[in-house]
């Protein structure tokens, strides 16, 4: 970590913000006894199953449930007429039925429940109902929605948000021109545990659902209006989360399970297996992209013309947004004169796509960073240098029109990858290298013959906390009083913590602004209001920023409290190490004293600042709250006869304005770009007609332990002055860099265009 | 059918289990034993790696049937009461947890992989470990907390 920030306040004390405690929950989570939502049960449960439609588009033209609903065992078998409420669900728009009605739009759609005493009972009794249909031609193709002559698959057409961007001259003279047309393939969130819950019927026609999710309480909305009650009686806890990465934004059993447990008057369990995750849940936008780079013969850039297709499959989910970041970071983290974008989300028959780790900032990375190198080539320049002549720093005005008022150190993060020590060269042909240091491993595909090294940069950028006039808050209540002789703090949210280490974060911030080392995280749930999304990289910025908005409202409040106690003034008094002291008298009195029998009890609904929607012609507004970059150096490998390729490095440097818990932070980075190799030289869903061909770990790869190379992190804190402690969103910005980086180096190590992700042998050979 | 067999010392059984059930299952809906995982329940991911008679499996391949009289450790029989054992505890303090599901699986493929091998190389440790799928952490840290655990050793 390089630097420091301002704006800690107070209250020294071990473990608070910028120090690695251990994580809260991670004791339960390696000794196997931390209840994941798969992992609960109830007497006399019942367990839940879904039929979903073998068909990508059709039309329902019967469903006989007769021959299941007597199976012993069954409790119940559900289908659309039997859903109380709204028979449609969606995050940004209703679009999508609890169960099919009328027609299906995708291959995996739901179109019947079943409950009985048994998993096995649920899945026969559930091949016993008699689904007709006529089948309709799939629309498949996003650029077939917008512009062709193709069924409309909703009310309104097929394109659910076209986003333009207009900046500068439209049609400006540039030396060098460099083309292309890049393609992502569909990726998986593939988090590791399955969607699942558990529904709990409250004998009062309401019900308690115990869920994995990301975002509780606009899962609330969605089951009240499907199922037609208040609030008050659709209660959520969040259950341990086995990952998200975007994958539980949408529901997926929610309404289900309640139903079932509504109508059964049981608790109702669902849990996905891995096949039906892969339908269970939506994927990361497939993107065709034609961009078009202008530039001066010294590689400054005149102009980028873009146009973005984003494949939304059956259902709107976040397309909108998704199209929105797309667009609005569509020329990456450089400085552009004059900027055209155009950026299509659509409907079409393939499976539902929505909110991935990186959300449309991820496909257009792919796109303008290969042109960043074709436009190196073209005038000559290294592909570090083309980077830095365009790169864009505080004061950049985006193709929005938006000025960057914070750090963007895109120069420097360059800088810092290019000083880092490349890995040693490889083994020579013939040799005796170690095989496992080779490319095809163990496998013994090669002993070093064929074997070619290529080097590649990339940098990226992402918005951070939601957007375009979103009222985008978090709610922190945090208490304090004495327990059991010691001063004690609880903090409660609605945030969920999928994995990240919000629970760790949240107690360092109340250690830092209290100086209060016992601090517990109570269950998250909707008693509380709404914390948002853990997405967008915003839990640390918002929940962390309510929860210290909180704590200073107690610390206050308790100060005030002390002062009158003590006949001081609260100027001079402040909280370190669980003890109350003055400025001139240093140490006053323990803080369990100062409490007492007293007790603080603050709820803080906390804001970023706002933000504005973009002019749906110009594409102009100040639509983002900040800005996060990171760069990545790829080296690999590359069996060129067989196109097997190995990463054989993946270095990062980001700049995360403060790290409030260094070794989550670098935890993040990992992992963010473990997924980004794995969109680069491996993970699609392979889709033929709607329909996907690898729902599974056989046919679906994701990074082992053999796939991830070691990596070199630099971790830049230039803080920014609009955010909690100077925090940068942290958890997108590596997913990013990361593709790109790696086909460019496979790219330097074969010669070829590589204009798809992910990269496959045959692309290669 | 009835099941017997012993978890983590003990003798226990299971009464009316489908044939069709797995020892994951077994052990997770019908032992009160979760801590093994459900993440692909087709030998893929390695989150519900567990002992059987010493040797490591995916209990999501062993049919119930086939765990007749066998002796079974799961990770919740990995710790000596409040005493995490030494790759438990190395996992926390490394920060090889995140969202923990895979966690289970790779204490035990770790544990194993440390009776055989008391100070695994970087390589021998991903070869042990290949078989452990982890999507949150990127690896390095488990490799971290690998190394950890055969120092504490």
């Amino acid at each position: 970590m390089t630097s420091t920030v301002e704006g800690r306040t107070t209250a020294a004390t071990a473990n608070g913000v910028g120090a690695s405690p251990a994580r809260p929950d991670g004791t339960r989570k390696v000794r196997g006894e931390f209840a994941y939502s798969s992992d609960l049960w109830h007497e006399d449960m019942l367990w839940g199953a879904t039929l979903r439609s073998p068909h990508p588009h059709a039309r329902i033209t019967g469903v006989d449930v007769s021959a299941a609903v007597v199976v012993p065992g069954v409790h119940a078998v559900l289908t659309h007429d039997d859903v109380p409420g709204l028979n449609r669900y969606g995050l940004e728009h209703p679009d999508q039925p609890v169960l099919a009605d009328d027609v299906v739009r995708y291959r995996g759609e739901p179109v019947a429940v079943v409950a009985a005493d048994h998993p096995e009972t649920a899945q026969r009794a559930m091949k016993l109902i008699d689904v007709t249909y006529d089948e309709l031609d799939p629309v498949t193709d996003a650029e077939d929605a917008v512009h062709g002559e193709v069924a409309e698959l909703h009310p309104g057409g097929n394109v659910v948000r076209h986003a333009p961007i207009r900046r500068g001259e439209q049609t400006p003279q540039a030396d060098v021109i460099v083309t292309g047309r890049y393609e992502v393939g569909m990726q998986d969130q593939a988090f590791l545990g399955p969607e699942s819950g558990l529904a709990v019927p409250d004998g009062h026609g309401g019900v308690d659902l115990y869920v994995a999710t990301q975002w509780l309480h606009v899962d609330q909305q969605q089951i009240v209006a499907a199922l037609g009650l208040t609030p008050e009686q659709v209660r959520l806890t969040l259950a341990g989360v086995g990952g998200a990465f975007g994958g539980r934004e949408d529901l997926s059993m929610q309404i289900h399970a309640s139903l079932l447990a509504l109508y059964t008057g049981k608790p109702v369990k669902m849990v996905y297996n891995r096949e039906e995750s892969f339908y269970g849940h939506v994927h990361r936008h497939p993107a065709t992209m034609y961009y078009e780079h202008g530039a001066t013969r010294d590689g400054r850039l005149v102009h980028v013309t873009a146009r973005i297709y984003l494949d939304g499959g059956a259902y709107a989910s976040s397309t909108g947004a998704v199209v929105g970041n797309a667009a609005t970071l569509g020329v990456g983290p450089y400085d552009v004169p004059n900027v055209s974008i155009d950026c299509w989300g659509t409907y079409t028959n393939n499976p539902p796509c929505g909110a991935m780790r990186g959300f449309g900032a991820v496909q257009a990375a792919f796109g303008y960073e290969s042109q960043m190198d074709k436009l190196a080539d073209a005038c000559g320049l290294s592909p570090t240098e083309v980077r830095r002549r365009n790169a864009m720093s505080e004061g950049t005005v985006m193709p929005t029109g938006q000025t960057v008022d914070s750090a963007a150190p895109v120069a420097e993060l360059l800088d810092r990858l290019e000083a880092m020590p490349l890995p040693a060269d490889p083994a020579p042909a013939g040799g005796t290298a170690d095989l496992r240091t080779l490319p095809g491993g163990v496998s013994n595909t090669t002993h070093g013959e064929g074997v070619v090294r290529g080097v590649g940069y990339a940098v990226g950028i992402k918005n951070i906390c939601f957007s375009e006039g979103f009222d985008d808050y978090s709610t922190a209540r945090v208490r304090l009083a004495a327990v059991g002789g010691e001063p004690a703090v609880t903090v409660q949210t609605a945030a969920a913590e999928v994995g990240q280490g919000l629970v760790t974060i949240l107690q360092q911030i109340i250690r830092t602004e209290l100086g209060v080392d016992q601090v517990t995280i109570l269950p998250m749930d909707t008693s509380i209001g709404s914390a948002g999304s853990t997405s967008a990289s915003r839990q640390s910025y918002m929940t962390g920023g309510a929860v210290r908005a909180a704590a200073l409202k107690v610390r206050g409040a308790l100060l005030s409290h002390a002062a009158t106690r003590l006949s001081r003034t609260t100027a001079e008094l402040h909280l370190d190490g669980g003890k109350l002291a003055s400025v001139s008298d240093g140490v006053l009195a323990d803080l369990v004293d100062v409490l007492g029998e007293a007790e603080f009890d603050e709820t803080v609904e906390w804001r970023h600042r706002p933000t504005e929607a973009l002019d749906p012609e110009t594409g102009q507004g100040n639509a983002h709250v900040q800005y996060g970059f990171a760069a990545h150096r790829a080296v690999v490998d590359v069996d060129v006869e067989l196109g097997i390729v190995k990463v054989v490095s993946l270095d990062c440097a980001q700049d995360v304005g403060t790290a409030l818990n260094p070794q989550a932070v670098v935890g993040q980075i990992q992992g963010g770009s473990a997924q980004g190799l794995g969109l680069a030289v491996m993970e699609e869903i392979q889709t033929e007609g709607g329909v996907i061909r690898n729902p599974s770990f056989t046919d679906y790869l994701i990074p082992t332990v053999l796939d991830m190379p070691p990596m070199t992190i630099d971790v830049l804190e230039l803080a920014d002055p609009h955010a909690p402690y100077g925090l940068r969103g942290v958890g997108e910005p590596p997913t990013i860099s990361s593709t790109p980086a790696i086909v460019a180096a496979i790219r330097a190590a074969t010669g070829k265009e590589l204009l798809r992700v992910p990269v496959r042998p045959d692309h290669i050979v | 059918m009835r099941l017997n067999l012993t978890v983590n010392g003990e003798r226990r059984r299971a009464d009316d289990v489908w044939e069709g059930e797995s020892l994951l299952y077994v052990l997770r809906e019908r032992l009160g034993l979760p801590g093994s995982k459900n993440a692909c329940e087709q030998g893929e991911c390695g989150s519900c790696t567990v002992y059987l008679d010493e040797v490591p499996a995916c209990a999501c391949l062993v049919a119930a049937g086939q765990a007749e009289d066998r002796e079974v450790r799961t990770v919740e029989g990995l710790a000596d009461g409040d005493t995490l054992d030494p790759v438990q505890q190395s996992f926390v303090d490394s920060g090889a947890v995140q969202c923990g599901f895979c966690t289970p699986g790779l204490v035990v493929a770790a544990h194993d992989l440390l009776r055989r091998e008391p100070d695994p190389s970087d390589e021998e440790i991903r070869e042990a470990l290949a078989g452990n799928l982890c999507r949150c952490t990127g690896y390095e840290k488990i490799l971290d907390a690998v190394h950890a655990a055969a120092d504490a050793r």
